[in-house]
């Protein structure tokens, strides 16, 4: 029996190194097509209390693919909590139905309560502004696959750092592998003192500058852009200045070096001109594909179908 | 007058608070979930050496408080001393120091947090000993302890 069998996977704060390890080797082995039909026999819930239908449908086909059967709700205007049921009643009579639930909800907190009021794993698909872990895993193993390692690397982390969950979270996993980063983001949205605070706690070193370019001498082996939002900003033409700047062209790969992955969350609006698309340095689609395997190797890993 | 000092009964058996800073006292009272039974005593503005503003004595009668909940008066009183009385006597003099995790008595500052929106209990972490601060077990925020934050437990 794995350390993840039967478990709920909730934050990243209760993942140890190895067990980050674990998820980034088992994502290889589902995508090479070590483990078919993984997850063949099972029912998976999938609950969205908020739209999202990126992570649901990566989800959805994630479960699909493994040969088990999906079912749930994309948004709470269809689920019983229209009628007034409370949250914890339709976790704990959905949990009856299923091997394993994956939630999304805007409250945060709201997966960790699930995992406590359910009998079967529960995966947090993203809980208001706290965690996605599953984004995390699965821009792990991207990193890991391109790279080829994940101990020593340097990674530049730019646009919106201020309100970003998922550069929060990654932050956070690469301090674990002893990283090097790079902040690059506007003054306004810059990465906020606490994760500093914690990062320089745990003897990550890192700086902050203002463009890309600016980091030439950094070596990055990764740079992770995620999007800079309209509503941020109180004066339109403050956006259009700040959205300008924080833009990767094929002349900023250029400037960066041969070698440079460049990532993305998506969906992207302007932050990466689609020139760079097809060279070799993008990684973004084949991330987001990445999310298919990961969470298929994780509902396994819960679930007992991965030991 | 020597037994007028204190201005406060001496009890025969239970938990005597002291050097709790004027007016936390009722603060007290409230966190530890111990107003709406039993009989307590209080005496609030008391002169005091230690606590230049004042201080506050609380005693409860017949009732030992455990490690857990005197740990939890070193959230508003972290100076306080407790003495646990038996038959008249000063049984045991106990030290307090700030809890490893606190339950129930301390509300999560984040209005979006699932113990404010979706009834989940209300559990914290210690996060910083030096800086007094409490990492949220569910939204995950860190807070530092201010005393309007702080409840009974049955609320």
């Amino acid at each position: 029996m794995s350390s993840f069998s039967g478990r709920s996977i909730i934050s990243l704060r209760d993942m140890s190194v190895s067990e980050l390890w674990r998820i980034v080797e088992a994502s290889g082995e589902v995508k090479s097509g070590k483990h078919p039909g993984l997850l063949s026999g099972l029912g998976v819930a999938s609950l969205f209390f908020e739209p999202s239908t990126r992570t649901r449908l990566s989800f959805e086909s994630a479960v699909l693919k493994g040969g088990g059967t999906v079912f749930g709700f994309a948004d709470p205007g269809s689920s019983s909590q229209k009628k007034g049921e409370s949250f914890a009643d339709s976790v704990r009579t959905v949990t009856g139905y299923c091997d394993a639930m994956i939630i999304r909800h805007p409250v945060e907190g709201a997966a960790r309560m699930a995992s406590e009021l359910s009998s079967v794993p529960v995966i947090n698909a993203g809980d208001g502004s706290n965690q996605h872990p599953t984004q995390t895993f699965l821009d792990l193993f991207t990193i890991f696959e391109s790279v080829g390692r994940l101990e020593g690397l340097c990674v530049g982390l730019m646009g919106d750092l201020k309100y970003g969950r998922t550069v929060h979270s990654l932050a956070h996993a690469m301090a674990l592998f002893g990283a090097r980063m790079v902040f690059i983001s506007p003054s306004s949205l810059a990465m906020p003192p606490h994760v500093l605070t914690e990062l320089a706690e745990s003897g990550i070193s890192f700086r902050v500058v203002s463009s890309p370019e600016e980091a030439q001498d950094s070596e990055m082996d990764v740079l992770y852009v995620t999007r800079i939002q309209k509503e941020r900003f109180g004066d339109p033409q403050e956006y259009e200045s700040v959205a300008h700047s924080y833009r990767v062209t094929r002349e900023t790969v250029a400037v960066l070096g041969d070698s440079i992955k460049i990532m993305h969350p998506l969906p992207r609006v302007d932050e990466i001109a689609e020139e760079v698309d097809s060279l070799p340095n993008a990684i973004y689609f084949r991330q987001a594909h990445n999310g298919i395997p990961t969470r298929q190797a994780l509902l396994g890993l819960v679930t007992g179908g991965i030991s | 007058m020597s037994d007028r000092v204190y201005k406060v009964y001496a009890i025969e058996n239970g938990t005597v608070i002291d050097h709790i800073p004027t007016p936390m006292a009722l603060k007290v009272v409230e966190i530890l979930g111990i107003g709406s039974g039993g009989v307590f005593t209080l005496g609030v503005g008391f002169q005091s050496k230690r606590l230049p503003g004042g201080k506050d004595i609380l005693k409860i009668e017949n009732r030992v408080l455990s490690r857990n909940e005197t740990d939890i008066i070193s959230l508003i009183a972290p100076n306080a001393t407790i003495n646990i009385i038996r038959e008249g006597r000063v049984q045991e003099k106990r030290r307090i120091s700030l809890p490893e995790s606190i339950t129930g008595v301390m509300l999560c500052p984040n209005p979006n947090c699932a113990t404010n929106m979706l009834g989940a209990p209300r559990k914290f972490r210690l996060e910083n000993r030096s800086l007094v601060t409490y990492r949220c077990q569910y939204c995950e925020r860190v807070t530092g302890v201010i005393s309007e934050n702080l409840v009974s437990p049955e609320r």
